[in-house]
């Protein structure tokens, strides 16, 4: 690696040293702790609930229910349907019905036995299909319908595009739950604050601006009362949004009822149970293609099971619409999705956020399609792969950044030697019976940040202080990404500085404003942006009050470098502390506000058509594997995984994000999958919910592109998300090019490998259950 | 049950009185908040409650605490001396092995254990040392190599 471009982490110190306090490391002076009842059904009716005989034991301080929420009994990023505590019916076995606040959590335990809840068991209803039967009982009482969204995509006319195909192919697709499986598990402390009904509440909350919304709302406060501090993060991917909403709320329910700090930290079967999931996904896809190779017509639809609750589903479901095709140009395009109620446990935001679904299901398929033109899946994906001024599905002329999906296509495929391992394998696999090897490739376009799904804008506060040190504060979260150490980079860039010198604030919605979600894989694009506008508005100030100094005639004279502040024409030179001190002395405010609004965007719903996203970034990755057909074991020899991210403004962590992701994609390819019976989650903790160990692949090969974008702080954009969608395609690609014989369906299993289906047992319906 | 304890956490001498149904991991981060050592699962699945006990990495979720008795234990707290930190723990920043950071005591306390015994372990012999901590977020590469440089400086 180019030891330059390696910028040490700004929170590595205090996490290597075990200085770093999570949300559980907090302590607070006569703190309580909070456990959750959680319902016993699926589905039911909550007739009563009787906690008389709980309050009677020593050291339980109180007992809290739906009837203590003082405001609004819901909360939803994107409409109010989910309810902290239950409040007539419980939707999904992880429903929290009442809390406890006790002296210890092993009273809490007994505090929660000791609570009677008199249910009235309903039908429910656990497969998607089902759900969507005319007469199947409607589960969300706030929709007409079980089917909860629908968007959909019309380009060209599809039919016409099938008739004037030499080859047409139909493959259905399916996609399982899957657990985020951050190693710190949901935590929250809510500390009764000294103003009347005012509430700080300390957590592991990816995006606490959106938190303290459902906090506001449903204590009944204006959101100037609550103050949502985030504590370090212990890893999120997604998974700490709206679950933490719920999870603040019912800690903070518990901290009115007791008036004492509420500690609530979920153990791992806890987190499991609780939390949203990734949306499974049934994809139905239809392709019409000329001998040529060229794409005709592509026909879409997919489900998602949105479970009990709508979460994120829109958003999710959206960006699949806009992606669905893949990134390929097709002239005909009908695609809808479908997100669907049951009473299964929910979904929402997972990094990916609706794309790794559709990836595993498009790039398998394009590889299948090849085959059957008897030409390589490279060869279909150059015929018809984005390129420099394509359109995409929903006719938005791919410009104004480097389109550079064939530039990351051809490096993986030479950094892997991708054609002639094929050939390798060819003979290796004829004499080989019981080890089978293959290679397959995937590749991907994807929008960055929120798109058309909402308000884009953010903001960041930059303040050098008079001895050139700096603090930053933004409005979007570390959470364990390494968004400190960009950010700061970013910072100390404009200025011409070491990052050593900048200290990242935590972020507490009491001091920056709302500057939306930390999610998208916005973070780099929105928030560094912000910090670099606010770093510029510094940066002019202090050359204002240094031009005499440096005696320069024009402010463009003079530039920030290696920790000088430089007249370029008379070579006068001042220290970048010193130039900070005379600003300081000077009366400047050397404090400033960076604001960000992302270019407009804009989508007709109807139908599905418009500029989704205002620029976009590509990626390909290879997955070369063993396949041990005795067992059914896969094992990924090599992967491969090159990423455009603009400009790596943080190296380190840009090869930590691929490795990350990567793996993340493997596990999701694999063996990850949170097993759902009845509505109820078998797997809860993680010797039974499998994870990647560092034993499980064998070398990751990043690669790392890099043309700016004209948006993007020095060029950056996304890299988060990107990185975990390939891996699966990649993989099925490779074991069908391993074993000749193609899968429909991840994880791809050991026992799908052998036998070549699942050995589970169906589910039974909800009326039968 | 109360039972009396006495251990030697980082090279500190302690004389404790607690209940004898707790884990050893709840006496260190509860009863002395040395709240480094971290709670993943629970069950002695993920490693983030890795310590070392008289030499061993253990996962201090499944220790109870009267076992601790007469030992001398170590956690992340006792690798930085004087102000500065260890090799390890310095390689770790560097080379990008430390990201959200939950993960992280627990595989430092494996990967010390592993190079007290051996001092510079090949690549396979790292990734035994560390099979049993899970890490969500760096896909292990940068931790492996991180590990393996060190082993590297004690050549
Ligand atoms: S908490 Fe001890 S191994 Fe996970
Ligand atoms: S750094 Fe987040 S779990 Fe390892």
């Amino acid at each position: 690696m180019d030891e330059k471009r390696n910028i040490i982490r700004i929170d590595g110190y205090e996490k290597v040293t075990g200085r770093a306090k999570y949300c559980g490391d907090l302590y607070f002076d006569r703190m309580l702790y909070g456990k959750i009842l959680r319902s016993k059904y699926a589905h039911a009716k909550i007739l009563n609930i009787n906690y008389e005989k709980a309050l009677e034991i020593k050291g339980v301080h109180g007992v809290v229910t739906s009837w203590d929420v003082p405001g609004e009994k819901t909360i939803g990023a994107i409409r109010f349907d989910h309810f902290p505590f239950a409040t007539d019916k419980a939707l999904y076995s992880g429903d929290g019905i009442a809390a406890v606040a006790c002296e210890s959590e092993e009273i809490c335990d007994r505090a929660l036995e000791a609570i009677n809840v008199e249910y009235e068991e309903l039908p429910a209803i656990f497969d998607m299909f089902e759900a969507m039967k005319k007469e199947s009982p409607i589960i969300k009482e706030e929709f007409d319908s079980n089917i909860l969204t629908h968007y959909p995509l019309r380009k060209g006319n599809v039919e016409q595009g099938f008739k004037s195909s030499d080859l047409i192919l139909e493959r259905e697709f399916n996609t399982q739950f899957v657990e985020h499986a951050y190693i710190e598990t949901e935590a929250v402390i809510a500390v009764p604050g000294e103003a009347k009904d005012c509430y700080e509440i300390y957590g592991s909350i990816q995006c606490p601006h959106s938190t303290r919304k459902g906090v506001a709302r449903t204590m009944g406060v204006p959101l100037k009362n609550i103050r949502i501090i985030q504590a370090n993060m212990g890893g999120a991917f997604g998974g700490k949004d709206d679950s933490m909403t719920i999870l603040a709320v019912r800690a903070c329910v518990l901290a009115k009822k007791t008036n004492r700090p509420v500690k609530v930290v979920y153990s791992r079967e806890e987190s499991i149970i609780d939390t949203y999931k990734r949306h499974p996904y049934n994809l139905k896809y239809k392709i019409g293609v000329s001998k040529d190779g060229k794409i005709q017509a592509m026909k879409v639809l997919m489900y998602a099971d949105s479970g009990a609750y709508l979460s994120m589903t829109p958003f999710v479901t959206w960006r699949s619409v806009v992606q669905a095709t893949g990134p390929y140009e097709v002239e005909n395009v009908e695609t809808d999705i479908y997100g669907i109620a049951t009473n299964n446990p929910y979904t929402g935001a997972f990094r990916g956020f609706g794309s790794p679904q559709i990836i595993y299901a498009q790039e398998s398929l394009m590889d299948e399609v090849a085959e059957k033109l008897g030409m390589d899946g490279v060869e279909l994906r150059r015929i018809n792969g984005y390129k420099q001024g394509s359109t995409t599905a929903s006719c938005q002329k791919l410009e104004g950044h480097k389109v550079s999906l064939m530039e990351a296509m051809d490096k993986v495929i030479e950094k892997s030697d991708y054609f002639n391992k094929k050939e390798e394998f060819k003979i290796y696999n004829a004499k080989s019976e019981r080890f089978k090897k293959g290679i397959g490739l995937s590749c991907s376009f994807r929008g960055c940040s929120l798109g058309a799904e909402g308000t884009d804008a953010t903001g960041a506060i930059v303040s050098v202080q008079a001895d050139g040190s700096i603090y930053i504060l933004a409005g979007l979260a570390e959470n364990g990404q390494g968004l400190k150490t960009t950010f700061s980079k970013i910072a100390a860039d404009v200025f011409g500085i070491d990052v050593s010198n900048c200290s990242y604030l935590p972020q507490d919605t009491g001091f920056i404003a709302d500057g939306g979600p930390t999610v998208a894989s916005r973070s780099t694009l929105m928030g560094g942006s912000a910090v670099k506008l606010g770093a510029e508005i510094v940066r002019d100030r202090i050359k204002d009050s240094v031009k005499k100094t440096l005696e320069a005639s024009s402010l463009d004279d003079i530039v920030f470098e290696n920790g000088k502040v430089i007249n370029i024409k008379n070579k006068k030179e001042i220290e970048f502390k010193k130039a900070c001190e005379i600003a300081y002395f000077d009366g400047k405010n050397i404090t400033a506000y960076g604001w960000y609004k992302a270019p407009d965007v804009y989508w007709d719903e109807e139908i599905g058509q418009g500029p989704a996203y205002f620029t976009y970034v590509y990626g390909s990755q290879i997955a070369e594997l063993t396949v041990d057909t005795w067992t059914g074991k896969i094992f990924v020899d090599n992967a491969y995984a090159a990423h455009d991210v603009g400009n790596a403004i943080n190296y380190t962590g840009t090869l930590g994000q691929i490795y990350g992701g990567v793996v993340q994609g493997m596990g999701y390819g694999l063996f990850e999958e949170v097993d759902v019976q009845d509505g109820f989650i078998k797997n809860t903790n993680l010797d039974e919910y499998f994870i990647p160990t560092v034993k499980d692949f064998g070398n990751i090969y990043p690669i790392v592109i890099e043309n700016p974008d004209k948006y993007g702080p020095s060029g950056g954009k996304s890299l988060g998300e990107p990185t975990i969608e390939l891996m699966s395609s990649a993989i099925n690609n490779a074991v069908s090019n391993a074993m000749g014989k193609r899968f429909y369906k991840i994880p791809i299993d050991l026992e799908t490998i052998v036998t070549g289906k699942q050995l589970k047992r169906k589910q039974k319906r909800g009326s039968e259950a | 049950m109360i039972i009396h304890i006495k251990f030697k956490v980082n090279g500190v001498d302690y004389d404790i009185k607690t209940e004898n149904n707790k884990r050893l991991l709840d006496v260190l981060r509860d009863d002395l908040r040395l709240t480094g050592t971290k709670e993943g699962c629970g069950i002695g699945e993920c490693g983030a409650c890795t310590i070392i006990m008289d030499g061993e990495a253990v996962n201090s979720c499944m220790v109870l605490a009267g076992r601790a008795n007469n030992t001398e234990i170590m956690t992340v707290e006792g690798l930085e001396k004087d102000g500065e930190l260890s090799t390890l723990q310095d390689n770790f920043v560097k080379m990008g092995a430390v990201q959200c950071g939950f993960c992280t005591p627990g595989m430092l306390m494996s990967a010390k254990a592993l190079l007290m015994k051996n001092p510079d372990p090949t690549v396979e012999e790292i990734k035994e040392a560390i099979a049993g901590n899970l890490c969500r977020c760096t896909g292990y590469t940068q931790i492996v190599e991180a590990i393996k440089k060190t082993g590297e400086e004690n050549r």
